[in-house]
């Protein structure tokens, strides 16, 4: 068991030395060979230990294969935990990871970086495997970062563009708070336990739930809850929550697959998978979970609005991730980690998809990525339409497809649960379905549906792209759409994830468990769905795609006018880009400026510095008129002291 | 009877002081230093330090006042530049020794040191002082009593090296250049023929 | 009967005059040198009072050093004044500015 795992994890590792160290010598071909058939194991390895953790009678394994360092009682160790959240993780990384191989044999075929590309791809297989599978906070926070690093890599891809390396770096930095969140979070932990490894840490918070740990002049706050929002805060990072996401859209400058795989797939749902191994810890603090459903909701909410103003195809899909990214938070905050998970696992499939439909498009038109120059594309690439449309069903929640279950029963989950916020995060995860549908279907609409915008140029070259590019499309379309109908009931309301201990919910009446309470079977939760808003929004939401954009265009203009003033704060992303970037990077650098104006070269090299030195020379001149050389004047000096001398003897004699 | 000896002696003692600093002959000066050593070694007498007031004597007014005179008249110095700045200096002078003086006194007669209870004993009959000092100078203090020999060696040799001076075209007997020549040094065999003499015999 | 204190003031003022000396004649060697000697006149003179107080013979040892080392002083002192004389002239501590840094 343990060689498997060693396998998944470093199969991809070995691959990517090979793809990218020695390419001159395994050639283009043999780099995606190479990566392909290591992901390819993996996956099946992998694959074999979820049958094995579900079906199989396999136990939940976890083992410490290194220690690294010991600082007094704090081990930190590079260690495996494979549970069933671990491995269903396993299984959507590798497969996704798998597919965007494939995919890319045909997507990168003329770029000089091809094999640098198969290298990074590799890479980042194996550190998402090494986050999902640690068994302790430190090896998480490592892979965190070598997945960082690799998506800042990635997006920098093509390193010439000057907009690429603008939207790597904002990737980078936007990341960096993120991850001193959950740096703290993990010190805090760290500080308060001497513990980084799960078992032991869920053990001792469960201990002593009260606990409380000095902060800010000698407030006392709920451990649970600091360490809960600092580690939150990691996970808006790298998960693209608001205010945190900005990175996110701009992270589509680099090359499609890439956005499929780490900016859709797997990496930025890397904080859901966070936020659900530590919900033995989120689980005490009920300040951190509102404050997580909140976050979400906001996201799922604000982030699908905008995707209706972009005109970028990439854009487009890179908001709807965002969003969707948010009803998974929303789903953490109600306690229905199974649910999030869920989302997270259909997500997968079918916004890789959507990505990697939407890369064939763009590499039919030759990199051309604004939907204001395609439509009617449907007849010209009929496997890209039809999968594109599957995944679009998914995401809206088309009953049947796994996106509906996935998002209905988050939606549902944060209905049944009480309190304020839930109902406010309610009302926008149930507006965020019809803009999630307006905006899919406006996107399918403009590039495959109406009249042609295509130059000349552009329209002679049409054609449906080839095998590699299709065959990885039709097979992620396949769990896209049945993935969840028999997943579904185990996984979401079963104990599929609870009864190993993975994921553990402290309250009795979360809304989750009154669906699974009510839970009738897959039929059942469809025929709900018939007497619940969210299937009529999501309707509505492509009627209302379909009259604007295809059936009464003319009706576009008077009917968004009055909404012109919402639509430029839309296209502005609410501002969040200026506030930074003015703001924040703007105030840093004039902050920057002065203190290199004042503090570096007035007060350090100025004064403290050279000033030193000067005030030393001075000294020294000054000193050197005392020193004559002359015998008498030394005698004085000498006499003089003596006074004081015996004036201080005098002294402490007398009155001491 | 003794204090009035002792006022008496210790008032021109400090007299003769007073002269040693402010006289403008540094002749003068020495000779006011030898009166001033003089009652110096009365009152140590006086004390019942009878060795070391005749070793006073001995040593200071006929070894080294003797030697301070004898480099003050060899050397052809011309006092007047030395004498410049007295009058200047004299207030602060003043004042230095005026500071001490009133220290040392605070010192001296303050209760809490407890000085002016002492007094010093009549020289008890019978009691040998050059005895005494002897018996405990070669017995107890014998290594530092070794030590000052090798100081005053020492002080004898750096004065004579200090003061040497080598003159030029001076003759003097170099001993063991003497005692080192060999016979080439000074011998050298020259073959000389046998001159013919030009006139007769002379013989 | 003479008192103890009678001694130490003595020794006191010749001290004090002393080191008014080396303020007052602060350019002439060999007076320098005698005000040294008359210093530790002054030390000595409270050596003997102290030593006939207390009836301990010790202090007059401690005399005969002070004795030996001062005129070791006095005649290396002299030795220096001469050869100082005879390389520049003169004996004016105020031309010593060799020491100069």
């Amino acid at each position: 068991m343990e060689t498997v795992l060693y396998a998944i994890v470093l199969l991809p590792l070995l691959a990517s030395a090979i793809a990218g160290l020695a390419g001159p010598w395994v050639g283009r071909a043999g780099a995606h060979w190479v990566t392909i058939l290591a992901v390819g194991i993996s996956f099946g390895l992998s694959l074999w230990v979820l049958y094995g953790l579900v079906w199989g009678g396999l136990e939940p394994v976890e083992f410490t294969a290194y220690t690294w360092l010991s600082v007094g009682d704090l081990g930190l160790e590079i260690g495996f935990l494979v549970d069933r959240l671990t491995a269903l993780l396993m299984v959507t990384v590798t497969f996704v990871a798998l597919m965007v191989h494939i995919y890319t044999i045909g997507y990168m075929h003329d770029d000089p970086g091809y094999q640098r590309f198969f290298s990074y791809i590799a890479l980042f297989t194996f550190a998402m495997l090494t986050l999902v599978m640690a068994n302790n906070l430190l090896q998480l926070f490592f892979a965190w970062e070598a997945v960082g690093l690799v998506s800042y890599l990635l997006i920098g891809f093509w390193f010439t563009r000057e907009s690429a390396i603008f939207a790597n770096l904002k990737a980078f930095l936007v990341n960096r708070v993120g991850d001193l969140g959950l740096l703290l979070g993990i010190a805090v932990l760290a500080g308060a336990f001497g513990t980084l490894h799960y078992g032991e840490l869920f053990a001792a918070v469960q201990a002593d739930p009260e606990r409380t740990v000095s902060l800010f002049a000698a407030t006392e706050w709920r451990l649970a809850t600091v360490a809960g929002l600092l580690i939150f805060v990691g996970c808006m990072g790298k998960s693209a929550q608001v205010p945190l996401h900005v990175w996110l859209p701009d992270s589509m400058e680099g090359p499609t697959p890439i956005s499929a795989l780490i900016h859709a797939a797997t990496m930025v749902t890397a904080g859901i998978f966070l936020v659900a191994r530590l919900s033995p810890l989120f689980e005490h603090s009920t300040v951190a979970l509102t404050v997580v459903l909140i976050v979400g909701a906001l996201t799922a909410f604000s982030m699908g609005l905008i995707g209706l103003v972009q005109n970028d195809i990439k854009r487009v899909i890179a908001y709807s991730t965002l969003s969707q990214l948010g009803y998974m938070v929303a789903a953490l905050g109600v306690s229905a980690y199974a649910a999030g998970v869920f989302h997270l696992f259909t997500h997968a499939f079918f916004k890789a998809l959507l990505f990697l439909a939407a890369g064939s498009v763009i590499i039919a038109l030759h990199h051309e990525q604004d939907m204001r120059r395609m439509g009617g594309l449907a007849k010209y690439m009929p496997v890209t339409y039809a999968t594109m449309l599957l995944a679009t069903l998914a995401l809206i929640g088309a009953p049947g497809f796994s996106g509906f279950f996935s998002k209905d029963a988050i939606i549902e989950a944060v209905a049944h649960t009480s309190g304020p916020w839930a109902s406010l995060a309610y009302w926008l995860l149930l507006l965020g379905v019809f803009v999630t549908a307006l905006y899919s279907f406006r996107m399918l609409f403009l590039v495959f549906h109406g009249r042609e915008r295509l130059d000349e140029h552009a329209r002679a070259h049409l054609h449906e792209s080839p095998l590699v590019v299709t065959v990885p499309l039709v097979l992620l379309a396949v769990p896209s759409v049945f993935i969840a109908l028999f997943t579904f009931g185990p996984v979401v309301m079963g104990d599929f994830l609870h009864t190993d201990g993975a994921i553990r919910v402290l309250a009795e009446d979360t809304g989750l468990q009154y669906l699974a309470a009510h839970y009738h079977g897959v039929l059942g939760f469809m025929g709900h769905a018939l007497q619940t808003p969210t299937l009529y929004l999501a309707l509505a939401g492509v009627l209302v795609a379909w009259l604007l954009y295809l059936g009464r265009p003319q009706l576009r203009a008077p009917l968004t006018a009055p909404l012109r003033p919402l639509q430029r704060v839309l296209e502005h992303g609410y501002g969040f880009d200026w506030l930074f970037i003015r703001g924040f990077t703007g105030g840093g650098r004039a902050f920057a400026r002065l203190l290199a104006r004042f503090g570096e070269r007035w007060l350090i090299d100025g004064a403290l510095v050279n000033g030193m030195a000067r005030s030393i020379g001075r000294i020294a001149a000054g000193a050197r008129y005392s020193q004559t050389g002359l015998l008498y004047h030394y005698a004085f000096v000498m006499v003089l002291g003596l006074l004081l001398l015996i004036t201080l003897f005098v002294l402490r004699t007398l009155f001491a | 009877m003794e204090q009035v000896i002792f006022y008496v002696f210790a008032a021109v003692m400090l007299f003769a002081a007073t002269m040693v600093i402010s006289v403008r002959n540094p002749v003068h000066a020495a000779l006011f230093l030898v009166l001033a050593f003089f009652n110096a070694a009365i009152i140590w007498v006086l004390a019942g330090a009878e060795f070391l007031g005749i070793a006073l004597v001995v040593v200071y007014v006929g070894a080294v006042m003797v030697l301070f005179l004898f480099v003050l008249m060899m050397l052809d110095i011309n006092t007047a530049p030395l004498r410049e700045g007295f009058a200047r200096y004299l207030p602060v002078g003043v004042l230095v020794a005026g500071l001490m003086v009133l220290q040392l006194a605070t010192v001296i007669l303050s209760a809490r040191v407890d000085l002016i209870s002492g007094t010093i004993p009549e020289p008890a009959a019978g009691v040998n002082n050059i005895k005494a000092i002897g018996g405990l100078l070669y017995t107890a203090y014998v290594y530092p009593f070794e030590i000052a020999a090798v100081i005053l060696l020492v002080a004898i040799v750096s004065a004579i090296t200090l003061t040497l001076r080598r003159r030029e075209g001076s003759r003097k007997q170099d001993v063991a250049k003497q005692l080192s020549v060999k016979k080439d040094d000074r011998l050298r065999l020259a073959r000389m023929r046998p001159s013919r003499r030009q006139g007769g015999g002379a013989r | 009967m003479i008192e103890l204190s009678d001694f130490l003031i003595l020794g006191a003022l010749l001290f004090s005059l002393g080191v008014a000396g080396i303020f007052l004649n602060r350019k002439n060697v060999i007076l320098l040198l005698m005000c040294i000697e008359l210093i530790l006149l002054a030390v000595n003179v409270n050596f003997i009072g102290f030593s006939a107080a207390l009836d301990d013979i010790a202090g007059q040892i401690f005399v005969f050093f002070i004795l030996t080392v001062a005129a070791a002083e006095a005649a290396i002192g002299l030795a220096i004044v001469v050869v100082l004389f005879r390389s520049r002239g003169d004996i004016n501590v105020a031309s010593l500015d060799a020491m100069k840094g």
